[in-house]
């Protein structure tokens, strides 16, 4: 780094990048002042006046402009005469701050003890209570005792809902803004605003319905009292009474790193997830989680999920053991002709490496990837996608962020908060190209249209300046983001080939920050794929007709081929489930662990958090017994040895394995440790940052369309909203009024 | 040490006699339990009661402070939410599920020191007895007090805005002591 500073805090020298406020600095060296209204994710406004500190700049002569020495040659310093706020401040060459005089420490009281002239102090039933920083910070620098009488105190209203998600507590509001200004700032959703001023002042919702945001629970992990609860976590447990497991979201492309935080509930008799929390992953989701990944928990704890194998007798569906439902399967598929696997995908890549394998074994076995349209362009997102050292918080002026054919808040609602600050923030250019109105068109320099279903068709003959060769040449990164909203599958890869051919002509190939980045309809479409590809695989699984299909979490009905046994892998009675010879009843992502890939190829291990519902079990688990009956030697042990086998098949993940998946890094801002006020509740890393595999560009793809398109030719892309309605949506009652 | 003499050793035996004589003359102390009981200090712990207030509300919150506070974890809660059409105490928070385990309890009495609207207390009444391990667990049916004489029990309807609130304020601290 450059432009160094230097100053000392507290008489310790400090070197930090230019524009760095005080507050950040005296972080890096662990001297933690405290703060309320800042974060180091949001713009500072210095309104809670906690971290008032001593700051003095090196004393000038007004005459010579020279700095002033002593007699001993040492730099005088000249102290502002009042304290100033640390957050507030940038640093400055030889600057000296002092933070633990006792004038420091008595304005820090005296804040303290301001803040909670009206506080209700109901720390016993606030949700807040353990992982609260006013609470913190009143321990380590409050007064032990207030001189405002309790009678005195300012009574508002404590249950206040401002949308069906987040529910305000007026009186333990302070007033630092932070959720407004996380939703004007990062999310830009301005719906929340203070209301009349003073003593009065109160935060309200502007929208209708209230708190009309797709990323509404952040505000509640970045509250610094408990005057921000969600509906689903409110008064479920305290925060020191859960277990926390870290895992990965899977319901969009992006694969957001979380921690399931579980607890016992007495009336099922086992554990459950509580609260969804985001875990830090700067190079992912940062601090930040949408609503859907956090409030689509419900499902896991569903009282339909299967429970135990189902056989078809005279018609019906009857329950059955394990061992007569793995016999019946396996004796199936040894007298197949024709085998065919449909994995959907949220299935971890264990699951899915394993019944290819299985399925591969058969003369005219074929692995299909479910929903099938993502799989016409899937190798090209890869191969030519964003580097290996891609990191969204890089781009910035003189880089060109091109969105085509996607709704990115819909499809991936964190990338949407993540490109938007490389534009809005750090200056990248934005192009947006869609047949109808999306959010990012807020923020875009150029904007196209092209009628419905004719994305290609527009790339290919655009002459938009903006998207020239020249231009995108100067470009120091371009980005492509494209999604396959009604687009067959020769034109959704016609579409990524297009933009494949920008990217060489530009010469943009094998640059970290350059590349296509798919929105991939759920958490897991690359890994299925990557695996499934390269076998007999590709194509429309519903025009297959096979002795046996196995679907393993398939959702759409379209993707089932035309089977005379057929067997599915499912955690409820679907609509494939109910019409299936066979069904078998899995666990769900929280109750095993795996891996899962995400759109930009990060490949992410998640953890088990809750014990097994019923007799369910992994889909690994169900395929090995299989196996093992048809006379395999197979002894995986666990989803680690499988992905071992996994990483020496298929070539892009090799040299990958849990250890290395497992490995973190130091993050900036510090998040989640003991002091909680700085950058709220989200929970530090400590499952594993992920790795992404390398991309690879050298592979010049076919010039004619693959064969399997041609089997595709009925699929179309669908519009997918965030919240529009699934098997999983639908079984979270808080999401209810929000299900489209 | 010098070895005992015969006679010294000889001695001990009508010694031994005489403290039986003696004793069996005596009131014996053993109690014959339940049937009667010794007298017990006022203020010794025996098993824990979830108090109610004059009217008939909850005391307990739900705060689960007990159970952060138990060295053995004997005690678990859970909590809801209450309204106004169906309140358990004052406040927004109830226990919904309030259990101790007795076998793991030791009486300790942190539950009582943690709890901040003295809701449970430890009575030297009804010692805890039972058959089976299930059946050591107190659940907060068990554990509750009954109403005072002439008050609802819980749930009560309430008007709004009459308990708002969950902690009774505590008299104010005189700090120039």
């Amino acid at each position: 780094m450059a432009d160094l500073v230097n100053l000392t805090i507290d008489g310790k020298a400090v070197a930090v990048p230019k524009g760095t406020l005080i507050v950040d600095a005296a972080k890096t060296i662990q001297n933690d002042i405290p703060v309320f209204c800042y974060h180091p994710k949001l713009k500072p406004v210095g309104m809670c006046r906690m971290c008032l500190v001593e700051i003095g700049t090196p004393k000038m002569d007004p005459a010579t402009r020279q700095v002033v020495k002593d007699d001993k040659g040492v730099v005088v310093i000249a102290w502002q005469p009042k304290l100033n706020t640390a957050c507030t401040t940038p640093v400055s060459e030889g600057m000296a701050v002092r933070t633990q005089t006792t004038v420091v420490s008595d304005a820090r009281e005296d804040v303290l003890e301001f803040l909670l002239t009206s506080h209700p102090l109901d720390c016993p039933i606030c949700d807040k209570g353990g992982e609260c920083p006013l609470q913190n910070l009143t321990l380590e620098h409050g007064p032990g005792n207030s001189r405002f009488e309790y009678e005195n105190k300012q009574h508002n209203a404590k249950h206040v809902p401002l949308g069906d998600l987040i529910y305000l507590d007026r009186e333990r509001c302070i007033q630092c803004s932070r959720c407004i200004r996380f939703q004007d700032d990062i999310a830009d959703d301005h719906v929340l605003q203070f209301h009349e001023r003073g003593r009065h002042m109160e935060i309200i919702t502007l929208s209708e319905p209230g708190f009309d945001s797709y990323f509404s629970g952040n505000t509640s992990d970045i509250c610094p009292v408990g005057a921000l609860t969600t509906a689903d976590f409110r008064f479920k447990a305290r925060p020191w009474e859960l277990g926390s497991s870290p895992s990965v979201c899977n319901h969009c492309a992006v694969g957001c790193n979380t921690t399931l935080n579980t607890r016992l509930d007495t009336k099922t008799g086992i554990n459950e997830i509580k609260r969804v929390m985001p875990r830090q992953n700067e190079q992912v989701n940062e601090i930040w989680l949408c609503d859907k990944g956090r409030f689509v928990h419900h499902y896991t704890r569903a009282g339909d999920r299967l429970q135990k194998p189902l056989i078809r007798q005279n018609g019906q569906l009857v329950e059955t053991t394990w061992e007569r439902a793995l016999d019946l399967v396996s004796s199936k598929l040894l007298g197949a002709s024709s085998v065919a696997a449909v994995i959907g995908d949220r299935i971890a890549n264990e699951d899915a490496h394993l019944l290819t394998k299985l399925v591969n074994s058969n003369a005219k076995g074929e692995t299909r990837l479910s929903p099938a349209l993502p799989a016409s362009y899937a190798d090209l997102a890869r191969d030519y996608g964003v580097g290996v050292g891609f990191d969204m918080k890089q781009l910035g002026k003189g880089d060109v962020i091109v969105v085509v054919n996607g709704d990115v808040e819909e499809q991936a609602p964190v990338w949407f908060l993540r490109l938007r600050q490389a534009v809005v923030d750090r200056g990248a250019k934005l192009i947006v190209s869609n047949h109808r109105g999306t959010k990012l068109h807020r923020y875009a320099a150029h904007i196209a249209r092209y009628e419905q279903g004719m994305a290609a068709q527009w790339a290919a003959q655009t002459d938009d300046a903006a998207l020239s060769t020249e231009e995108l040449t100067k470009a120091r990164n371009v980005l492509f983001v494209f999604g396959d909203e009604k687009l067959d599958a020769v034109s959704a890869r016609g579409l990524a080939q297009i933009l494949v051919g920008k990217l060489v002509a530009a010469g943009q190939i094998g640059k970290p920050n350059s590349g296509l980045l798919p929105l991939y309809p759920h958490g897991n479409t690359q890994g299925v794929f990557d695996i499934v590809a390269g076998t007999r695989h590709s194509g429309n699984p519903g025009v297959l007709s096979v002795d046996v299909a196995w679907l393993v979490g398939v959702g759409d009905t379209s993707d089932a081929p035309k089977a005379r046994f057929s067997v599915v892998s499912e955690l409820f009675m679907t609509a494939l489930a109910s019409v299936a010879d066979v069904v078998l009843p899995a666990l769900s992502f929280a109750e095993r662990e795996g891996t899962y890939t995400s759109g930009d190829r990060r490949v992410q291990r998640f953890y088990r958090a809750l014990p097994a519902v019923g007799q369910a079990k992994p889909d690994w688990w169900a395929v090995q017994e299989v196996a093992r009956r048809m006379g395999f030697v197979w002894n995986f042990a666990s989803p680690a040895q499988i992905f071992t086998d996994l990483a020496a098949n298929v070539s892009y993940y090799s040299g990958l394995g849990y250890e290395v998946l497992a490995k973190t890094e130091s993050q900036w801002p510090p998040v989640g440790r003991d002091d909680l006020y700085y950058g709220g509740t989200g929970y530090e890393n400590d499952g594993g940052i992920g790795v992404r595999y390398a991309s690879n560009p050298s592979v010049i793809s076919a010039p004619t369309l693959p064969k399997m398109i041609t089997s595709m030719s009925d699929l179309k892309g669908p519009a997918r909203k965030l919240y529009q309605t699934g098997e999983l949506i639908k079984r979270s009652d808080v999401m209810q009024t929000h299900i489209e | 040490m010098a070895e005992a003499s015969a006679i010294s050793k000889l001695m001990r035996i009508p010694v031994g006699f005489a403290t039986v004589l003696k004793t069996l003359l005596k009131k014996p102390v053993t109690v014959q339990y339940p049937d009667e009981q010794r007298p017990m200090s006022a203020r010794f712990r025996g098993r824990h009661h979830l108090k109610r207030y004059e009217n008939g509300l909850e005391r307990c919150i739900g705060c689960a402070l007990c159970a952060a506070a138990c060295p053995a974890d004997a005690i678990y809660v859970e909590a809801s939410e209450n309204t106004n059409e169906q309140r358990f105490s004052p406040g927004e928070r109830y226990s919904k599920t309030y259990e101790i385990n007795m076998l793991r309890c030791i009486f300790c009495g942190y539950c009582e020191d943690a709890c901040p609207t003295n809701a449970i207390v430890l009575e030297p009444i009804e010692f805890p007895t039972g058959y089976t391990r299930e059946g050591m667990i107190y659940t907060k049916q068990m554990l509750l007090e009954v109403p005072p004489t002439g008050t609802p029990a819980t749930p009560q309807v309430t008007q709004p805005g009459t308990f708002d609130r969950p902690i009774i304020p505590f008299p104010a601290i005189d700090s120039s002591v």
